[in-house]
Parts: C-alpha cells; structure tokens; sequence
C-alpha cells in the first residue's frame, strides 16, 4: 500500500550571516493512514523545520527547500509554489498543523469560535451558520464545558489547557488526512499534558487521521507512538517501531538519549547520564559521522566515512558504523 | 438544617451574548472625558453643516464702518480689520477645518497603510523600493515638503488637500510596515497559514485588526496636526485663497493686532486647540474599545 505521506531526502537550508545552515539534511520518512509515528531529537535537530518544509511555511529568505520530495496522496507537493491555490487548498483541508504555544497560536483580537469557524468556512464551504454549530460541536468533542458560550470567548479568557484544546478542534475540523503536532504538550504542566494527549489520541482515533508527534519527551511518543523516528543535526539517526527502538536500540545517540531520562521504577539515586558537549555546528559539519564528537564508543569506531542508514531489523534503520546492540531492556517500559 | 453539599458548590453565572457593537460602545464612553470628546465633535460636525443658519453674520460680508470691534452684543467675539464678524468666520472655518482633516488624515492614512502593509508582508524588493522611496519623502521637513508641492500645483482647496496628503503619508507607511514586520511573526500568523489562509486575507484579516491600534493613535493626532498644517500653509499665502474663512488664515491675519485686539488670533486658535483635543480624546477612547482585552470584561 501506497503510504499517506512519504518525504524523501528532503533537504532544507537558511541562509545566514555566518553561513548556509543545513537545518534538515536528506531525511527521509514515510507514514502510513491512521498511523501515528513520533520524531523525537534535541532542540535544533530540525525536526521542527522538517514538518513545516511538508507545508511549505518555511519563510523564504532565509529558509529554502534545496531538495528532494514531499509526496502526499500521490502528488509531490514541492511541485507547487509555496502560496499557489493547490498548496493553500491542502494546508488546514488535508494537513493540519499543532503547535507548541498555545498561548500565542491564537489570534488575540478574534474570538476563539470565529477562528475555528475560518478554516470551516475556507474549505469546507460552510455558512457561519453550519460553521458555528460545527465549531461548538468540535469545542464539546475535545472536552471543553459549556462550549456554546465559551464558543464566544477570546483566547486570553482560555487557559493554557483550553486553548491547545481549541487548537486541536481547529486543527481537526476539515477531517485532515494528517495532523502534525508540533511538541503539542511542551507548554503545559504534567497532568495537563496527560489530558490533552489522551484527547489527541482519541480524536485521532474517531478522525481516523494521520498524527505525527515531534517532541523531545521519550515519554510521550513511547506510549503513543507506532513508529519513531530519532533526529540528530539535521538527519536521521534511527527508526523502527516504537519496540525496537526502545527495547532494543542500534545508536549510540537513541541510547544515550534513553539513559538521560529519568524513570519512576528504577532505583533511587540512580544518576542520570547526559550527553556531553553540544551537536554539531550546522554550518560545518564534519565529514565523519555526525555524532562522533559526542558518542561513547567513538574509541571503537574505525569509521572514518559518513555513514549510510543501514538496516538492522525487520524495518529498523540506523545510521552508525559499529553494529552494536543496545541493551536489552530499553530504558522506558511500553 | 445543614444543607447537602451541592449547595456549596458555585454555581457559574450563566453569560449572556452581548452583542460586540453594545460592547465597544460600552468600553468606548465609559469614561466621561471620552464623552466630552464626542459631543465637541459632534457639535463641531453640526456647526460645520448647520454653518448657514448658526453664524449670526455673513463670514464674507465687509462692512468697513464696523472694522476691529471688541466683542459686543451684536459681534459675540467682535470683527476683524475688514469688518467682518469672527465668530460667523469661526462657525465658517469648521467645514474647511473638517474637511481638510478627515479627507488628508483618509487619503495618507489608506495609501499610506495600504503601501506599509504590502511592503511588511512581502519584503525583500517590495519592501526596499517602497520603504526607499518614503525615506526620500521623509528626508525633507514636512513642511517643506508640502509647501514644495503646494508650491508646483498651485494653491487652491484640491491641491493643499493633495499637497498635506503626501506629505502625511510617509509617517503611516513607516509604522504600519514595522507593525507588520513584527506582527507577520507571531505564531497565529503561522497558524493562519496553516489552514490555508490566502495572502490576502492573511493581511487584511488577521494582520490590520492587530497591528490598528498604534496606527489609530496616529489617526487622531493627524486630524489636528493636518489642520495645523494647512493653516502653516495658508499663513504662508500658498494654501487656500484669501477670502475664504480658514481659522489657519484667521490667526495670520490677527496677528497683525496681536497686542491691540488678541481675541482676532485666540479665537480661532482656540477653536483649533478644541478640535485637535477632541479628536485626541476620542482617539483614545477607540483605541480601548478596539483592544478585545478591556472589552471582554463586558
């Protein structure tokens, strides 16, 4: 079967005053309908830019797509000029986007129902009438009380929970073939997180949408997540199923990120190991393997090459030279 | 009897829908100076149509008998060197004041918001050729400018309009394209373009409602200043033609008796004061109803 997106090679870069940032740099990844995957990576990887690349919304200057193909239901989006009719018709009716903030996500100075009731009226060519029924219809559906009032309110009267709510009725309302949220929980507090992921997964569920999770938070992905993808400096470092990639990790940077993150059944004092330095300067990369500087077993390996995503499982990639196997119980419990 | 628990739990006031037009109202003249502003406005825009009936006198009418009198039951403010009542020239000298205001603060401000707003949005090239060219209007004193202008199409109602128009709009394209620059950043923006919001609306839609509020201030300011400015230009003889009532011709033409007869010059001075601060206080109370903020609290 065909998947619902597949991004092949995709490179993006800015150009800047210090240089050309190779922000994504030939990742490839593929999702199928009704799969959720996850992208997880430090901050600056590129996961971010990569999904924005798949809408095109990278601002030009300075960011550029230099590479490869987006293909989405067939077609490859990049055929299409960034603001053309095609490429405005599939953001918001086929693609839709989460986003990180859900405090300024929001336009301040319209009501929260009237931006929910745009997209509807944009694509689905609704009345305002149909819209605003619509709209408190989706505002009920993502478990917000007294939605034919609050329909009404301004972003600022909505609590940080509530508006990334909003944003997902809003993100949801044309039924996209594929939704992209965009580290969906990281402005909210625990327990909020845990509601707002749970309203994510069941609206995915009953949309029978396409969700794609970019986080840092292993957590998140590890419990959602079918497949993940791991990012490091602009590429891709490992994929596999969520299994695999947990329990039984081929890098040393999806390791050593998984050693990083604390766990609530392990014992207590248990120091956590960060990875040290910094990723590399995405301006001049090395020629080696990009994780060298920063990998554990850089003594053991003889690499001196880029390497190549290698497989190593049943649909399990990874790109390092040395063929080690992770330990056996990775580090987060499924 | 204790009563059971659901009694103590709050129960949420059920919010009617006030209608956004009863709110702005609300917001808008909840402050009495807010109120002031508006009924001299209001006053100035009646006495501008009702001229005919209100002035007692004819503003054109010489009468050389009567010249320079101190004000009286028959002239409430007295009459200039020519004889002519001030106050029927002051009621008069409201429909040029008006007009001269509301047309150049509506032209500058719609060129020149328009031009900022497609220079902000799109940058690069578009923003270079229109934000250089406003430079070069503004690397002249306005005044200059404008007398420049008034200067090359000759005086007359129709050119000092246009004259004061371009010589207003620079200010308007600089502050609508920096309020662009750093409103087409926000995350909604991005989030508008997410769905698929056309450029277009991305513009008029979401960006002019945000980025309004600084440009009002502006607004306000401009319909006194455009008046100061076409009086400066009818004092220097290149604005409108003589014989016309213009509180700007009026004080120039009082100056001559400053010491002798002060009224001739304060008079329509003050009716200038008037008019630039009720349009500031007006402004001001637009600008809180326009902010979603304070009119939510309604």
């Amino acid at each position: 079967m065909e998947p619902l997106l597949e991004v092949k090679n995709l490179k993006v870069i800015f150009n800047t005053m210090a240089g050309v940032v190779k922000a994504v740099d030939g990742v490839s990844y593929y999702i199928d309908e009704g799969e959720v995957i996850g992208l997880v990576g430090e901050s600056g990887c590129g996961k971010s830019v990569s999904q924005l690349a798949v809408t095109q919304l990278i601002a030009n200057p300075p960011g550029e797509i230099v590479g490869g193909e987006i293909i989405f239901e067939g077609q490859d989006l990049l055929r299409y000029k960034a603001d053309s009719k095609q490429m405005r018709s599939v953001r918001g009716a086929k693609i839709s986007m989460i986003f990180q903030e859900p405090m300024t996500s929001f336009n301040p100075v319209f009501s929260i129902g009237e931006q929910i009731i745009e997209p509807l009226m944009l694509h689905l060519k609704l009345d305002r009438q149909a819209a605003r029924q619509r709209a408190i219809e989706l505002l009920e559906q993502v478990g917000i009380s007294d939605a034919r009032v609050r329909v009404n309110n301004y972003p600022h009267q909505f609590s940080g929970g509530m508006r990334q709510r909003a944003m997902i009725a809003m993100a949801l309302s044309c039924h996209p073939k594929l939704v992209i949220a965009d580290e969906p929980t990281t402005a909210l507090d625990v327990t909020t997180q845990a509601q707002i992921l749970e309203i994510m997964m069941e609206m995915t569920k009953k949309f029978r949408n396409s969700l794609v999770i970019v986080t840092h938070n292993l957590g998140i992905v590890a419990r959602h997540a079918q497949r993940i993808y791991v990012m490091y400096a602009g590429r891709i470092v490992e994929s596999g199923s969520a299994d695999d990639v947990f329990n039984d990790p081929r890098h040393p940077y999806t390791i050593a990120l998984l050693k990083s993150v604390p766990r609530l059944d392990e014992e207590r004092g248990r120091q956590l190991i960060p990875i040290e330095g910094l990723p590399p300067n995405l301006i001049d990369m090395p020629p080696f393997c990009v994780f060298k500087p920063r990998c554990s077993l850089a003594s053991q390996c003889i690499g001196e090459s880029d390497p190549e995503l290698r497989q190593v499982g049943d649909n399990h990639f990874t790109r390092c030279h040395l063929g080690i196997k992770g330990e056996p119980s990775g580090n987060i419990p499924r | 009897m204790v009563g059971t628990s659901a009694d103590f739990v709050p129960q949420l006031k059920t919010q009617y829908r006030v209608s956004e037009s009863r709110r702005f109202f609300k917001v808008m003249f909840s402050r009495w100076i807010v109120i002031f502003g508006s009924v001299i406005i209001l006053v100035l825009i009646l006495a501008a149509i009702f001229a005919p009936l209100l002035a007692p006198y004819d503003p054109y009418q010489i009468n050389l008998v009567e010249s320079i009198q101190q004000p009286s039951a028959h002239h409430l403010l007295g009459t200039d060197e020519m004889g002519r009542d001030v106050l029927s020239r002051i009621i008069y000298g409201t429909r040029i004041a008006l007009l001269v205001g509301v047309i150049v603060v509506t032209v500058s401000g719609a060129i020149g918001m328009l031009l900022g707003l497609i220079a902000g949005y799109f940058g690069g090239w578009t923003e270079t050729i229109i934000m250089r060219l406003m430079d070069a209007l503004m690397s002249l004193p306005p005044l200059i400018l404008m007398l420049a202008i008034s200067v090359m199409l000759g005086g007359g109602l129709k050119n000092v309009l246009a004259a004061l128009a371009v010589g207003f709009m620079p200010t308007y394209c600089r502050l609508m394209c920096g309020q662009v620059l750093s409103a087409k950043e926000n995350d909604y923006i991005l989030a508008a373009n997410v769905i698929g919001a056309s450029n277009l609306r991305i513009m008029f839609r979401h960006l002019v409602p945000n980025v309004f509020p600084p440009l009002f201030v502006n607004i306000t300011m401009d319909l006194g200043f455009a008046i100061l400015a076409e009086a400066s230009l009818s004092f220097l003889g290149i604005g409108i033609s003589p014989p016309t009532a213009t509180w700007g011709a009026m004080i120039n033409n009082g100056q001559r008796y400053l010491f002798t007869d002060p009224l001739l010059s304060i008079a329509p001075g003050m009716a200038i004061v008037l008019v630039v601060l009720a349009f500031n206080l007006v402004g001001d109370g637009l600008r809180d109803a326009l902010d979603p903020r304070l009119r939510g609290r309604i």
